[in-house]
């Protein structure tokens, strides 16, 4: 006999018992027809043959040649039915036939129910993962993209803050070191969110940092990278985003906007909102982008934001709004804008306030005085910036992509060319080393890179789990023994390594084994 | 970057080894192919042509030096050209320098 689920087709097959004639394609009940709630009222085995009803199923049914069918019910719910073609011995289905067939059809039924919760669920659970995994993914892209260090250049402060709504955000920001003491900043927003999301997000910073070294004014850095996103990101989807310079000396900013929140600057009390406008990008080929110049006093403050807070509705449904957002910069205290706007705004949302939108805020202030900027920031100008943080997994091959991704990171750094390529070959080398023999090549394993920037030095960390194997020594390779036959042709990594970089340095606590490649930028 | 290929062709006495894509672990058994291949056609010298190849990393190294330990052994002398000066310095921090010929272009390869 044959199982069938409910709006499933139902495969009759022949009794074991009193083989009774194989039936062929399955027939559905649906919900609407009347046989659906005549066999849940009937409960027990129906004769088709008696049955006088106004049903699609029914006729289907007799079509197929059913005789007999008998219900799968469980917990008042139609599951399926088994269906039964005559007897081939041609008698009636007895009553004892029908009290058997009543009795397997309560075993079966509450099975039938349970395989489809467990179906069910296997489904439901394989859809949260897929999705969580994206929003992982999504998140670790992101993670890797925001600075993990503020700049802080002598007579300034800057601060940040972004909370992501749901793990998974839109926006970002970034602080990209240009020439002559000048430093370039970002405020964007990318639509939608999600694994799709965090690539726009990639490719639109890295665009911005290549423009940022190739234009000469926020307007065209803007408009270069419009045109390249234009073509680059998918329809539908677009990126706001403020791009400023900061000259570091002077206190002037100019700035261009692609459809981004206003920055706000808060001078003796007053806050004044400075107004540049332009299409987001993404959008449409050609923008031109308007740019704004102010300069910063001393103690004064330029705040950058991001929707999430304007647009964060609190219990009464009421929206935070900019007045707020600007009445309460004006009132904030000196040197801490932020903290002050993250107070009032989570006073004003609630405790139960589940985050609609990501929120950044990025803070810009000079100096009060010589003695503020001394105190404050003294030993501060040593502050190494972390262009890079990121972990792989230990597969054989992946040393390139740390390569190429380290090398990414340090593009606004300006090496010359052939350093640039010793720098990247020592890189590709520690990697190697890290995934083979650090980690013995096993994708369960990460190799963690940090990428960090101080003055003229770059300074990359390989970590692998490989610790506790004794210090590594690179000794220069006997060519002559090798040619030789005497020993093996391979052993040139670490040699290479050292012969690349202005230092290499290896660090081991026991567990993990740390090589650390330092490089200065040298004469062009 | 693409998968590393080697083809051996005669040029008088001398066979050349044009390689193309990634000189790394993944490129050992075309390579030592290639090179058995290169042994077996010709008596004169070998000259491997870097001039397609991405990437040398130390175990592509390995793999060139192997190579040679097995040329040295036949008594065949081995050139190579095509390389960027990124490499080219390479070779010589590695000592191969001393022990193959390092030329600008096949036509200097070729000539002596």
């Amino acid at each position: 006999m044959a199982i069938l689920k409910r709006r499933s087709k139902s495969e009759p097959v022949p009794e074991p018992a009193a083989p009774s004639v194989p039936i062929g394609e399955g027939v559905e009940i649906p919900e609407h027809d009347p046989l659906h709630a005549y066999l849940l009222q009937a409960g027990g085995p129906v004769d088709l043959e008696r049955l006088d009803l106004a049903s699609a199923s029914v006729d289907a049914l007799k079509a197929a040649g059913s005789v007999l069918i008998v219900p799968l019910i469980s917990q008042g719910e139609l599951l399926g039915t088994l269906n039964l073609g005559p007897r081939l011995s041609d008698q009636p289905y007895s009553s004892d036939d029908r009290r058997l067939l009543s009795n397997l059809a309560a075993q079966v039924a509450p099975a039938v129910k349970v395989a489809n919760l467990v179906k069910q669920q296997k489904v439901e659970t394989q859809q949260r993962e897929r999705i969580e995994q994206e929003l992982r993914v999504a998140a670790l892209i992101q993670q890797t993209l925001l600075p993990k260090e503020l700049p802080s250049p002598p007579g300034w402060q800057i601060d940040a803050y972004y909370r992501p709504a749901r793990a998974v955000g839109g926006d970002f920001y970034d602080f990209i070191p240009l020439a002559d003491g000048r430093l370039g900043f970002v405020v964007g927003d990318v639509t939608d969110k999600g694994v799709p999301a965090a690539l726009v997000m990639a490719t639109t910073r890295s665009h911005l940092r290549a423009a940022a070294q190739r234009s000469s004014t926020p307007g065209a850095v803007l408009a270069d990278a419009n045109e390249i996103l234009v073509e680059e990101i998918p329809p539908g989807m677009f990126v706001t985003c403020l791009f400023g310079v900061l000259d570091v000396d002077s206190g002037e900013v100019v700035f261009a906007n692609a459809g981004h929140n206003l920055p706000y600057v808060r001078r003796s009390g007053d806050v004044i909102e400075l107004r540049a406008t332009g299409m987001p990008l993404g959008l449409m080929p050609g923008m031109k982008y308007d740019e704004v110049t102010a300069t910063l006093g001393a103690g004064e403050v330029m705040l950058l934001s991001s929707d999430g807070i304007v647009e964060a509705h609190g219990p009464g449904g009421e929206m935070f709004g900019f007045e707020t957002v600007q009445s309460t910069v004006g009132q904030a205290p000196d040197d801490d804008v932020i903290g002050h706007l993250l107070e009032r705004f989570d006073a004003f949302v609630g405790t139960d306030h589940e985050p609609e939108d990501d929120v950044t805020l990025v803070s810009i202030r000079r100096a009060a005085g010589a003695a503020e900027s001394a105190a404050v920031f003294a030993g501060s100008e040593d502050a190494p910036v972390i262009l890079a943080d990121f972990a792989v997994p230990s597969e054989e091959g992946t040393e390139r992509r740390i390569m190429e991704r380290v090398a990414e990171a340090v593009e606004a750094y300006g090496f010359p060319a052939d350093r640039l390529e010793r720098f990247k070959t020592a890189v590709a080398e520690a990697a190697m080393n890290a995934i083979e023999h650090g980690n013995d090549s096993d994708p369960s394993l990460d190799v963690h890179v940090q990428v960090k920037a101080q003055h003229d030095t770059i300074t990359v960390a390989i970590r692998d789990e490989g610790g506790g194997s004794g210090p590594v020594a690179a000794e220069t390779p006997d060519i002559e023994a090798k040619l030789a036959g005497e020993q093996k042709p391979r052993g040139w990594g670490l040699f290479l390594i050292e012969k690349m970089v202005d230092e290499m340095r290896t660090h081991d606590d026991g567990t993990h084994h740390v090589i650390e490649l330092v490089m200065h930028r040298g004469e062009s | 970057m693409r998968e590393f290929e080697a083809d051996v062709r005669m040029d008088g006495d001398t066979a050349v080894i044009d390689m193309a894509g990634l000189l790394d672990r993944s490129a050992e058994t075309v390579l030592t192919v290639a090179f058995a291949d290169a042994l077996d056609r010709g008596t004169g010298a070998i000259a491997f042509n870097f001039g397609e190849v991405e990437y040398i990393n130390s175990t592509g190294i390995a793999l060139v030096v192997g190579s040679l330990a097995k040329a040295r052994t036949a008594g065949r002398q081995v050139r190579a050209f095509g390389l960027t000066p990124h490499y080219r310095e390479i070779f010589t921090i590695t000592r191969l320098s001393d022990f193959m010929g390092i030329y600008d272009d096949e036509a200097a390869a070729l000539a002596d």
